[in-house]
């Protein structure tokens, strides 16, 4: 991993966001925070438990239930001289707001010929395994990816949400953060105090290999990290990519990562089906398709409604023993 | 709930003579500019559609003289009125309804999506409803940068079928936001009478969140821009938002294809608004009634605004379309 080593404080996922937030809500007056119970309850998940005691409820403002209202309100905001990070619960939710962020925050700029912009972020969740059953468990990151003129950024450890969101902040574009709610508390990771940003567009090589690569996003990192512990066990070098941002994506870094092992597995917890796996594959097979050894292969999360009962929710989304068994074919080790 | 009253016929003493003619001016280069778009059209000049805002004028003028150059507007589908309204000069919003590269988006925007940052138009809008939250997150900026600007949010009384609009008016009324949402019922939800779509009265719904309401004939100039007057000077004195409900008449279709409409409003209800209910012929019949002006100086307003229309159309047929280069440009800033 790409951290500093000279500093070891580690902070959960949830914290790093958060302390990112506050540094940038102290450096400039114009950043503020809405979104349903973010202050006094500091979220649903508790992520921003503190802000509102020291911005106060002028900057972190806890809104009506009424997302589609309240995004739109941040792009006029955004367009007009603030930048408002929006906080939208659940990901699920992206249904109600899809219109003022792909049909407004996206086009505004281009439709005006590049003279109004729209500085916002918008933070979301994703992620199974909470057991909240079909409508509070999706990963739709696929979605914004889809449209042009927003970025969408997928952060897999403290210190790159930390780092990435604070670039957010500072784009002048709509960048949609889709944070996995089963991380915030759960996963921990080194964070050096002070001021740092990570650039939107740099992938990240979480572990290096040379047989095969694993592309992962968001949580998926970790379960290509554990798959790649297994792999090594039975002498395959497995080498985990994580792209960090979706939009915009490098490519050049996944593409020189399989021309190096010339196998591929794409794992992300959107669904399989038209998503960001086969976005993923199809940048593969375009620009490394004469190193490949065997096919590019995607998992992602099966194509249902997420279900609500554990033993079949789980069943829903890609695991570590599932990327192993993958990549043992792949490497003709099965 | 005590909605502003409106005077119905006398002119307010601090508006002149100057100010009524200048109205004047912009509400018949409004009838003209959209006269000449749907020759485009018929002429297979222009691309694509555009919805026309003959027979709105008043409101988008009375509303805009209310306005200064920083107060910001967002607009709707049927919008060139309120940009012109606004300040935009006719050849650039020519040359954008022609897709050219001089137009004010480059040509990316059209009809639809002008936005003009130097006159404070946000934008038009081509979902209904769709800029409601727009403009109340402008005022929402407005108050908290403390630079006192208003923000004005045209729809139609078609958008009182989104939800948005509701939510917009809520958080407004809560943040005691300087946002005016502006109604203008032209009576048809596209080709559907409204009163088919849109149950209760229209006043009421603002009235419900708290917002002060008044309702206004909008055919008459003085009469919008007195009331716009009150509510523009209300809400940059932090006393919040306000909705106004404008009864109007659109002359032509949805749009300017929308030709044959007898299956959707008789000919006679055309003909009598045109005739009985027009808002230039009101205004300039005030004007003389009250010795303001006289036929030859309507006539040179008219023959004026006229030939720069002409003007106008001829640059913006004769400029250029983008170079192909600029496709890729503006996606992201």
């Amino acid at each position: 991993m790409s951290t500093p080593e000279a500093n070891r404080r580690e902070l959960t996922f949830g914290d790093a966001i958060k302390e990112a937030l506050a540094e940038e809500l102290r450096r400039d007056a114009r950043v503020f925070m809405l979104g349903e119970d973010i202050a006094e309850a500091g979220t649903t998940f508790k992520v921003l438990n503190g802000l509102v005691e020291e911005f106060g409820t002028e900057r972190v403002i806890d809104t009506p239930i009424s997302e589609p209202g309240f995004t739109g309100l941040a792009v006029g905001a955004a367009m007009t001289g603030m930048r408002p990070v929006v906080d939208i619960m659940f990901g699920d939710f992206s249904g109600l707001i899809m219109d003022q962020v792909a049909n407004q925050a996206a086009k505004i700029h281009y439709m005006s010929g590049g003279k109004l912009k729209v500085p916002m972020v918008l933070r979301t969740t994703m992620g199974a395994g909470r057991r909240s059953a079909a409508q509070h468990s999706q990963s739709l990151h696929a979605w914004y990816s889809h449209i042009p003129g927003l970025k969408v950024v997928v952060p897999s450890t403290p210190y790159d949400a930390k780092g990435l969101m604070k670039s957010a902040i500072r784009d002048d574009n709509p960048v949609v953060i889709l944070e996995d709610k089963m991380m915030y508390k759960t996963v921990k990771g080194p964070v050096p105090e002070g001021e740092y940003t990570i650039p939107l567009g740099v992938a990240d090589i979480k572990r290096e290999g040379t047989d095969i690569t694993l592309v992962a996003t968001s949580s998926m990192v970790y379960v290509a990290l554990d798959a790649a512990k297994l792999l090594d066990e039975i002498g395959i070098q497995a080498e985990v990519v994580d792209p960090r941002t979706l939009v915009p994506l490098d490519k050049k870094t996944l593409v020189e990562s399989v021309k190096k092992t010339s196998r591929a597995i794409i794992v992300d917890e959107g669904y399989e089906q038209y998503g960001v796996t086969a976005e993923l594959a199809s940048v593969i097979a375009d620009e490394a398709f004469y190193y490949l050894d065997a096919p590019v292969k995607r998992m992602g999360a099966m194509n249902v409604p997420i279900p609500f009962s554990p033993a079949l929710e789980d069943l829903t989304i890609p695991n570590a023993k599932g990327v192993f068994e993958m990549a043992k074919i792949l490497c003709n080790k099965s | 709930m005590s909605p502003i009253k409106t005077k119905k016929s006398h002119s307010r003493s601090d508006i002149d003579r100057e100010q009524w003619l200048h109205m004047y001016e912009q509400m018949f280069k409004i009838r003209a500019f959209e006269e000449q778009v749907n020759e485009l059209y018929q002429g297979a000049k222009m691309p694509g559609l555009a919805h026309l805002y003959i027979g709105e004028e008043a409101i988008a003028v009375g509303v805009c003289e209310a306005l200064t150059t920083e107060d910001y507007i967002t607009s709707t589908h049927r919008g060139h009125g309120h940009c012109l309204a606004k300040g935009a000069s006719i050849d650039r919003m020519f040359a954008e309804l022609l897709g050219k590269e001089a137009g004010y988006c480059h040509g990316k925007g059209g009809s639809m999506h002008i936005a003009d940052q130097d006159t404070g138009n946000l934008g038009a809008n081509a979902i209904v409803g769709g800029s409601s939250a727009i403009a109340t997150g402008a005022a929402f900026s407005s108050k908290r940068l403390g630079n006192g600007r208003v923000a004005v949010c045209f729809f139609g009384e078609g958008a009182l079928g989104q939800g948005l609009v509701y939510e917009s008016m809520n958080m407004a009324q809560l943040w005691k936001l300087p946002v005016i949402y502006v109604c203008e019922n032209n009576l048809y939800n596209e080709y559907t009478h409204h009163s088919e779509t849109t149950a209760g009265s229209l006043k009421a719904r603002a009235e419900a969140f708290g917002l002060t309401a008044v309702e206004v004939d909008g055919q008459n100039v003085r009469e919008v821009h007195e009331a716009a007057q009150r509510l523009v000077e209300r809400a940059r004195k932090g006393e919040g938002p306000a909705f106004m409900l404008c009864n109007t008449y659109r002359y032509h279709g949805h749009h300017v294809g929308d030709i044959a409409r007898e299956y959707y409003r008789p000919k006679e209800e055309e003909l009598m608004w045109k005739t009985d209910r027009d808002p230039l012929k009101f205004l300039s019949g005030w004007l003389i009634e009250n010795q303001m002006a006289d036929a030859g100086i309507i006539e040179q307003i008219e023959g004026q605004v006229s030939g720069e229309v002409e003007a106008a159309v001829t640059f913006a047929l004769n400029a250029p379309f983008p170079a192909p280069e600029e496709v890729r440009k503006h996606v992201y800033a």
